[in-house]
């Protein structure tokens, strides 16, 4: 670990010029990630500007009859809120699918939207990395990917965004609140991550020295028909090989709308809104859920070691949606 | 005071100090003015070091020296030097011997410093120019130049017997497989470390994680020359090993270099990834030819292993015994072969050879049981072995068939439909599959100590370790059992270099050889005893031996005559003795025990779930049923089984050190991305110990359980798996792309 100097922010304001004025500089939150990457030598900033004690920390009813989670709420205190469990249930199995209680205590939501890629080779500085030192080469491509995206790759990075919240996030249509030096603005999640491009460094859309201030849910919260569905290599602790947060508005057995965000599978949560489409107006099937996860996966092009994530997707998708509708058959 | 301790589940002995941190390891001992390095290793797997530039470093205050190749002390010369209690046959890794690179993540500098922030932030201004060489770590392109070593490391494969080829020809049942066994490395909670006390007048006191503190010192003597009695190394807790600490690793040759040249106290702590630079289980290639009758009895088995090893060491185990103590087969060739490769020597993992031969042998087993229509356990019965055929001899013991009998019906395997894929929960099929395996039970020789004062404290010793399998609370047992005194009154020393000789704790031999001169030694002071009771006129011991005399409650007496009882101390305090001392070594009776094959087994019985369409394993349900002779303590040998059964999980589903072959380095070396078993995945275990006596392993008639039981929880998860999916998976770990 490097060393590096340290402040403490007393306000949202402060906070963005602290961070505009160093060289260097980084938010700290929680720490989860942060930190472990600093200790194995990846990020290397120079100074923190640690945000704890912002007053970012309630989860309030908003005007247009959503919710508004600021960023230093945690990820635990968001899966546990009562507003949250009972508006948007999705979302809080999403956060409790994801890492241990103890991290879930210690993580933000800003923190987890933000939190950086597993690729092995991202974690191993003696590799090459175009996410880590750009213009180095992808050793992924070639190595070891069984972690790696299936959709949205390019030939410069073929990494994951690891988040099951974002996930959840993604179905829900949340918008992530920022401010920085130029001023405050909302950036609808589908917007937010990106894909690696030619500029797999950069994983979000977030301008130098903004800070996450809230993400804010829509009214519609699909609380009766959802599900988050992760597969995983272990029971618990570990990262989405694919996961689905799937949501329904049913009238009867009528799909009015459907939501499906894929995790684990792309540099960022995998919306595709035309094939969403499809079940509108249709009745709830296999047959129809099927459809959808082809057209989800059309495209779909896997690795060496991944290539299974495209069929496991497809069928995630489907029993995802079964499990949605309640109408297991 | 009922003084009885064998056989009853006893606390652990060292329960309080783990648990308030009272125990130190060996990276936590603090000695004055302690200096701090840090290991730099290669990024290149072969080449050469063109250059290692430590000037920024050196410039940093509080940095004490940058240690290389170029200017280490002058070192021993010769292989012997280097080598210790646990090195296979091949020439040892110097570190920073000279310039070549024999593997990634080699040791290549050492960077000590005032504090660890400031060592490790000085490792990263270190720059290491190479020469790459083309590296060969890719096991199956290397196939082709697998050899027969000149020398075994362990027992060399026994001579086939009987015509295996033509029976396997003629058979009617033919089963011609590939089981593949990845890589996999130990991961014990603790890192390696050690912490090097320079004594001032060149002695050193070395605190070092090791499974037998003996092994360190040898080796300290041998590479930097020093006289025993200018090393002592201590060893007292280790946080885990299993079979990590059984060589010296290379933090151990780093901090003694450091502290003699530097006439300072150093330690060095290896990380979470650098835990993934040195041995690990091998991985392996086993072909199987069975051949049967069409009733399922055994005609022919021919069974090939190529396991990697490193360029320069020729690391083997036991992989292919294991068909010829499990199986009765009058045609049987067996072999084993090795693949060089450019990476570290692996090393012994928990059950080394064992898990990994048995994982294969019961696999291909239940195979042919299917293809004989017999369920996978009648089949074992049908082809049970009275008689070790490795060495020809009968078993000192085997109550196998109790393993079967209690586990099944546990289990309740009677309900078991043959047919794959005939039971299911909603989108869940489920599996129910076994397997059986066995483990050596050796007896190595041991010496030890004991003083008993005229307080009646009993104090005990021993060189041995305790790797956090309970031999603290076994020996105390066995110690406070022998002469009939309270658990509290009676301590044990290890893990110190000065203590009588033992040998390393590994191959479940711990128990069974220490425990034996724990045993032994206790009984001469107990002839100590009778000396006195007989100096002082005693009548009623008058030419009584110490086989005629019970001791328990603090008392001796003659057996079954409880009115003759003395009480101890007050025999020691009339015959005005202050302490009474023995010392002894306890050889194994190898004579007779060569005469017998020496083996603890196991029945395992496992349910798993599989998620249909996803492909996802639970493993519902264990049983467990062991013949390991006689339990010792009932509460520590069901925690050794419970480990070993979540080991077998992690094995079968999860374990898995991926080699990148474009670098010939392993690449998920961390803990979120090398998997082992989390609560969630472990449910229902159930552990039976059945009866089993044993006169011939040792005194005791304990067999050991550190491993036996690992050994055949994957292939019971892996048959279940193909019960519960009709899909034979020959690869571990099993995944959920496997399955799906
Ligand atoms: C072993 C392990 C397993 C895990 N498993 C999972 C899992 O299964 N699923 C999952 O989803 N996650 C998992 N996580 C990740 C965990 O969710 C994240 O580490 C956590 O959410 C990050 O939050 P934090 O507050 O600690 O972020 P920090 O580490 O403090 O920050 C992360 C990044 O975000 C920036 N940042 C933080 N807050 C803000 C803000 N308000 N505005 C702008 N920038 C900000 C920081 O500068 C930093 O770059 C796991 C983590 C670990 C260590
Ligand atoms: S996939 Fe992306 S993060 Fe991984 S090695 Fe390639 S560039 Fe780096």
């Amino acid at each position: 670990m490097r060393s590096f100097s340290y402040t403490r922010a007393q306000d949202v304001k402060k906070a963005v010029s602290e961070v505009s004025s160093h060289e260097d500089a980084k938010f700290i939150a929680g720490g989860t990630n942060l930190l472990d990457l600093m200790k194995y030598d990846i990020m290397k900033p120079r100074h923190l500007v640690d945000i704890t004690r912002l007053e970012m920390k309630s989860i309030e009813e908003t005007e247009g009859g959503g919710l508004r989670l600021d960023a230093l709420v945690s990820n635990a205190d968001t899966a546990y809120h009562p507003l949250v469990e009972e508006r948007y249930p999705l979302l809080s199995h999403a956060i409790l699918a994801g890492a241990t209680a103890q991290l879930r205590n210690k993580a933000t939501d800003g923190g987890n939207l933000l939190q950086r890629t597993r690729c092995y080779y991202f974690y191993d500085t003696t590799t090459l990395c175009n996410k880590r030192e750009p213009g180095t080469g992808c050793s992924a491509i070639t190595g070891y990917n069984r972690n790696h995206a299936i959709l949205g790759h390019s030939q410069h990075c073929i990494a994951t965004h690891p988040s099951d919240m974002a996930v959840a996030l993604a179905a829900l249509e949340a918008t992530i609140q920022v401010s920085g030096p130029e001023g405050e603005r909302s950036i609808p999640i589908a917007d937010f991550h990106r894909l690696p491009g030619d500029k797999p460094e950069k994983d979000t859309n977030l301008a130098e020295n903004e800070i996450v201030t809230a993400i804010e849910l829509p009214k519609k919260g699909f609380a009766r028909h959802y599900t988050y569905l992760k597969n995983r290599d272990r029971a618990s602790f570990a990262f989405a090989l694919v996961s689905v947060a799937a949501a329904l508005e049913l009238d009867g057995d009528t799909i009015q709308e459907a939501r499906i965000a894929l995790g684990g599978v792309a540099h960022k949560p995998w919306r595709k809104p035309e094939a969403e489409a499809l079940l509108q107006g249709k009745e709830v099937s296999r047959e129809h859920f099927q459809q959808v996860a082809d057209a989800y996966l059309e495209g779909a092009e896997g690795f060496q070691y991944n290539e299974f994530k495209i069929e496991l997707a497809r069928r995630s998708i489907v029993r995802a949606l079964m499990q949605a509708a309640k109408t297991d058959q | 005071m009922a003084t009885d301790f064998i056989g009853k589940p006893s606390k652990r002995v060292d329960g309080l100090k783990k648990v308030t941190g009272q125990a130190r390891y060996a990276g936590e001992f603090e000695v004055p003015e302690l200096t701090h390095g840090v290991v730099i290793n290669s990024s290149i797997a072969r080449g050469k070091i063109k250059s290692i530039d430590s000037s920024k470093a050196l410039q940093l205050e509080g940095v004490l020296q940058v240690f290389t190749h170029e200017n280490r002390p002058k070192l021993a010369w010769f292989d012997k030097s280097y080598s210790d209690m646990d090195s296979p046959p091949g020439s040892p890794f110097r570190p920073l011997y000279n310039e070549k690179v024999q593997f990634n993540m080699q040791p290549i500098a050492l960077v000590v410093a005032e504090t660890p922030e400031l060592a490790q932030y000085a490792a990263t201004q270190v720059k290491v120019e190479y020469e790459t060489e083309p590296h060969e770590t890719n096991f199956d392109s290397q196939l082709k130049s697998a050899y027969v070593p000149e020398e075994f490391n362990s027992t060399p494969p026994p001579e086939p017997w009987g015509e295996s080829e033509e029976q396997f020809k003629k058979a009617a049942i033919q089963l011609k497989e590939e089981y593949f066994h990845p890589s996999q490395h130990h991961n014990p909670m603790e890192m390696h470390a050690s912490t090097v006390h320079w004594e001032g007048d060149g002695r050193i006191t070395v605190y070092d994680k090791i499974q037998g503190a003996l092994n360190s010192q040898k080796y300290l003597m041998g590479v930097f020359g020093l006289a025993k009695e200018e090393v002592r190394v201590l060893s007292p807790f280790v946080g885990g090993a299993f079979g990590s600490g059984l060589r010296p690793q290379y933090q151990l040759f780093m901090a003694t270099m450091a502290a003699l040249e530097l006439k300072r106290s150093v330690r060095v702590m290896l990380s979470r990834t650098q835990m993934f630079s040195f041995g690990h289980r091998p991985k392996t290639l086993q072909r199987f030819s069975i051949g049967a009758s069409a009733e399922g009895k055994l005609q022919s088995i021919i069974h090939e292993t190529y396991a990697e090893t490193s360029k320069f060491e020729d690391f083997q185990e036991d992989v292919v015994i294991w068909p010829a103590v499990l199986y009765k087969c009058d045609n049987v060739k067996l072999s084993h072969q090795l693949v060089g490769l450019d990476e570290y020597t692996p090393l012994d993992v928990r059950a080394p050879g064992g898990t990994t031969g048995i994982f294969a042998l019961e696999c291909a087993m239940d195979e042919v049981a299917y293809k004989a229509g017999l369920d996978p356990l009648e089949f074992r019965k049908k082809n049970y072995s009275e008689m070790d055929q490795t060495k020809k001899v009968p078993f000192s013991s085997k109550e196998l068939m109790e393993c079967y009998r209690q586990g099944a019906e546990k289990f309740g395997w009677q309900n078991r439909k043959q047919e794959p894929r005939s039971m299911r929960e909603g989108h869940q099929l489920v599996g129910w599959g076994m397997a059986q395996g066995a483990w050596e039970a050796n007896q190595k020789p041991a010496n030890a100590k004991a003083i008993l004062s005229v307080d009646g404290k009993l104090k005990v010793s021993s060189a041995t370790a305790d790797i956090g399998t309970g031999t603290y609370t076994i020996m105390t047992q066995i110690a406070a059992d022998t002469l009939g005194l309270p658990l509290e009154d009676v301590s044990f020393k290890l893990g110190d270099s000065s203590l009588p000789e033992a040998p390393l704790e590994g191959g479940s031999a711990t128990a069974s050889s220490v425990g034996s001169a724990v045993k032994a030694v206790c009984q001469k002071i107990q002839e100590q005893l009778l000396e006195l009771v007989k100096k002082q006129g005693n009548t009623d011991f008058a030419g009584k031996e110490v086989e005629e005399l019970d001791f328990k409650d603090g008392q001796m007496s003659l057996k079954d005559q409880p009115a003759t009882a003395v009480s101890i101390t007050e025999l020691m305090a009339q015959n005005k003795e202050d302490q009474l001392q023995a010392e002894i070594s306890a050889e194994p009776a190898k004579e007779e025990q060569k005469k017998w094959g020496r083996y603890s087994h196991s029945a395992t019985f496992v349910e798993v779930k599989v998620d249909e369409e996803l492909g996802t394993i639970k493993v519902t349900r264990v049983v467990s049923a062991i013949a390991g002779g006689r339990i010792l303590n009932p509460k520590t040998a069901r925690s050794q089984i419970l480990g070993g059964v979540v080991w077998g999980i992690g094995m079968a589903m999860e374990e898995y050190s991926v080699m990148d072959n474009q670098y010939g380095r392993f690449i998920n070396h961390n803990l979120a991305e090398y998997h082992v078993p989390v609560n969630a995945d472990v449910q229902e275990i159930d552990v039976i110990f059945v009866e089993e006596k044993d006169d011939v392993v040792n005194p005791i008639g304990a067999k050991g359980l550190g491993e036996i039981g690992i050994v055949s929880v994957a292939p019971a998860i892996a048959n279940a798996v193909f019960h519960a999916t009709g899909k034979r998976v020959r690869a571990l770990p099993i995944t959920l792309d496997k399955t799906m």
